[in-house]
């Protein structure tokens, strides 16, 4: 067990045999992706009962939180290839950081400004500066500083270090954001989806909700497969197996 | 593991250890400022500094809401049941302004059981269902949710 994971860690840390196994993956997670993606979304949106008392502003729930989470999930991800990259010195692991970095901060982004539509006919306004609602502009920030980092420095090995660096310091930020809103009083709701015990949805609503979530996950991991490829491509354009593999 | 690589790997967890302990000091230190809101348990045991601006949040006690028929002015009454005070605000309020619902206002104390608003926001919950299960509990003479929307 323990030896089949290390070698398929070595494996797939190797930007040859990630190259030529991607390539194989996302022919089937592409069309995974966007089936659940707009299955979900569509389902929420237009077929899911309104709720008794926000009426139909609660479908936002259908993008915020699914975008919201794997945002989180992203960092953690980040953070992850970071430590790699710094004890390991592996080759993909900045690579992974430099692919997530941007789509993560989409999705910050987006988690944010939909929980502001939402927000102004609920709460009453757009922006409160309360615990969860900070926590989350600076995940967005950390996110755009790794980004920053990464192509701010031109030499690519300085830049994956300290782009990891910065990775691997603001995982402490993704649990702030996740219990911000046990620790302070907060505007912002707890937590609807509850991974022990049962969720405060009924399941008419939260069957979209985890196909949406499902959904931008696989999108996600989608997305930075081919931002790696890409990346491969550029920092192994010199290397004979490339070229091999391109012919 | 490769000497050179455990040590790498405990700086790393050394500092990213050091730096959350760091973290979570700071932020226990700024609990009172990180909190959004003052609770009506905290105005009554006068933890919340009379005269001054602040944030303060409670549910709307069921029954206490005037409206003044000529103006925008409403009085309610706000409580966490260990304190209750009342709120004073003019203007139109959110939505999700009901009796029972948890709301979050910004104003000023102006006495320990008297409060200035300036803005009101609605606070939601984490629940969510559609009308027709909130209405079937309700019909059951289970309160439901939130059994003040009957008193709109």
């Amino acid at each position: 067990m323990w030896q089949t994971l290390t070698r398929w860690y070595h494996q797939w840390g190797s930007p040859r045999y990630f190259f030529q196994y991607s390539g194989v993956l996302l022919p089937w997670l592409w069309p995974l992706a966007v089936l659940t993606l707009v299955v979900g979304v569509v389902w929420g949106l237009a077929f899911a009962p309104a709720d008794y008392q926000q009426g139909n502003s609660y479908r936002i729930i259908f993008i915020h939180v699914p975008a919201a989470s794997a945002a989180l999930l992203g960092y953690i991800a980040m953070g992850v290839a970071g430590l790699v990259g710094l004890v390991w010195r592996m080759k993909m692991a900045d690579i992974m950081i430099k692919a997530i970095a941007p789509f993560g901060a989409v999705l910050a982004a987006i988690a944010l400004i939909t929980g502001a539509i939402w927000g102004k006919p609920t709460w009453g306004t757009y922006w409160v500066w309360d615990a969860r609602l900070t926590s989350m502009l600076l995940m967005l920030f950390l996110y755009l500083g790794v980004f920053a980092l990464m192509n701010a420095i031109p030499d690519p090995r300085q830049a994956g270090r300290a782009a990891s660096l910065l990775s691997v310091v603001g995982v402490i930020n993704v649990v702030i954001v996740k219990y911000s809103v046990e620790w302070w009083q907060s505007l912002h709701q707890g937590s609807t989806l509850k991974v022990v015990g049962e969720s405060a949805m009924p399941s008419e609503m939260l069957a979209p909700l985890l196909i949406s979530m499902l959904g931008i996950y696989l999108f996600f991991a989608c997305t930075v497969l081919m931002r790696a490829r890409t990346e491969i491509m550029v920092r192994e354009r010199k290397s004979q197996w490339l070229r091999e593999v391109l012919r | 593991m490769n000497p050179v690589r455990k040590q790498r790997l405990i700086i790393i967890l050394g500092v990213v250890v050091g730096l959350a302990v760091a973290t979570g000091l700071l932020l226990f230190a700024l609990k009172q400022n990180i909190n959004l809101f003052y609770t009506p348990q905290q105005v009554a045991s006068g933890e919340a500094p009379v005269g001054s601006y602040m944030r303060v949040g409670g549910l709307v006690v069921a029954g206490s809401v005037k409206r003044d028929p000529n103006t925008l002015d409403v009085t309610f009454d706000l409580t966490d049941g260990k304190g209750t005070f009342s709120v004073h605000y003019r203007g139109i309020l959110p939505d999700l302004f009901r009796e029972g619902q948890g709301i979050v206002a910004n104003g000023q104390l102006m006495a320990a059981n008297r409060f200035e608003a300036a803005e009101v926001l609605a606070k939601h919950d984490e629940t969510y269902m559609p009308p027709e299960v909130q209405d079937a509990l309700e019909k059951a003479g289970h309160p439901g949710a939130n059994a003040e929307k009957s008193a709109q």
